[in-house]
């Protein structure tokens, strides 16, 4: 079912995009074009979090981090070698985008935890960022208790994608 | 700032840590391997990246997100109680959330901030009920096809990448759904 999904929406978009009368082709072409500029954004933050990811993996500390929150991550049944991208997905998008490829690079795209990790990614937020852009672009000063409401919704996050992936694949 | 205390703590740690374990040369034989795993990534996504920011530009003018907005008015009246008085604030609000199910953050951010602005006259600096769900909807992410991460997993030799997308639809469901009911709950309770 799956396989469909994707083909279905290209093909669904074009279609739409005509019968609206619109260019698809140029559409499409126009915006892979930006595609390349936000990638040549991309590479540099990509080579620097790499190396230090990598290096973290190297030096032996993200398995003693791992280790040391495995008590707490395997209590709530999250898989504890993600333990490094739940602490970094909140703050840092493209790191944590570093940290979830090395994950499935290290552990296998297709093992328990390259696909936790991968969900992970998908479903969350970097909420740090951006609860200071929309408090920032509004003006507001008194939070409230955003903060903790958003760190909630992102722990079900990571305690369902362990949950889905348990379960369903 | 933040990234700057990120990669100076990543890299002092990883020092400290090899400095204990003895770990010297593995240490620093990741150094040059990190980096090029770095451009390794870049280009096994660069084709994902350039084709979804096509499709998220041909979604944009294709006249779908005005179609997935009229779906979405019922379950943002019972959320954002505000929109039944305030055409405008319905408009970007639902126009933020429909770009950020079709994955076209670009677009999004601008539209919630507008939304923001609106939730956020005469309060004073201090946030409403409403905009802390609107918040917290926005960093929970529910989004249609995460395209990012299933080109990274098919640039690592992913038969299917796109296996995940029930699990990720179903994740992202319950974290926006179980934050928003956090949020309402703390509303209630939460008298600064």
């Amino acid at each position: 079912m799956t396989d469909y999904i994707v083909p279905v929406l290209l093909l669904a978009a074009s279609l739409f995009a005509l019968r609206k009368q619109e260019n698809s082709y140029d559409l499409l072409l126009d915006g892979a074009a930006d595609g390349l500029k936000l990638l040549i954004t991309l590479v540099p933050t990509l080579v620097l979090l790499l190396t230090a990811v990598t290096m973290l993996r190297a030096s032996g500390a993200m398995e003693a981090i791992s280790a040391f929150l495995a008590p707490a991550f395997r209590f709530v049944g999250i898989p504890p070698e993600t333990a490094m991208l739940v602490l970094i997905r909140p703050i840092s998008g493209s790191a944590a985008l570093a940290v979830g490829a090395e994950l499935m690079a290290e552990h296998g795209v297709d093992s328990l935890v390259g696909r936790t990790a991968a969900v992970m990614l998908g479903s969350t937020e970097t909420t740090f960022y951006t609860i200071s852009v929309y408090f920032g672009g509004a003006g507001i000063k008194k939070t409230r208790y955003t903060l903790p409401a958003a760190l909630f919704a992102d722990f079900v996050g990571f305690f369902m994608a362990s949950m889905t992936v348990r379960l369903l694949m | 700032m933040v990234m700057s205390i990120l990669w100076t703590g990543m890299v002092a740690i990883s020092l400290i840590a090899a400095a204990a374990l003895g770990n010297g040369s593995a240490l620093s034989a990741a150094v040059p391997k990190g980096a090029q795993a770095g451009i390794t990534l870049a280009l096994s996504i660069a084709g994902s990246i350039c084709l979804w920011t096509g499709v998220g530009k041909l979604l944009e003018h294709a006249g779908i997100t005005g179609k997935l907005s009229k779906l979405l008015r019922p379950v943002l009246g019972r959320i954002f109680p505000s929109v039944k008085t305030d055409k405008k604030l319905e408009n970007y609000l639902s126009a933020n959330v429909c770009a950020n199910f079709l994955g076209l953050g670009n677009a999004a951010t601008p539209m919630g901030i507008q939304a923001a602005q609106r939730l956020a006259q005469g309060q004073n600096g201090r946030a409403s009920d409403e905009l802390c769900k609107l918040i917290v909807l926005n960093t929970a992410s529910i989004q249609l096809i995460p395209a990012n991460v299933a080109a990274v997993r098919a640039g690592l030799g992913c038969a299917s990448p796109f296996d995940i997308l029930p699990a990720v639809w179903i994740t992202s469901l319950c974290s926006a759904g179980l934050g928003v009911t956090a949020a309402w709950l703390l509303g209630k309770v939460w008298r600064k």
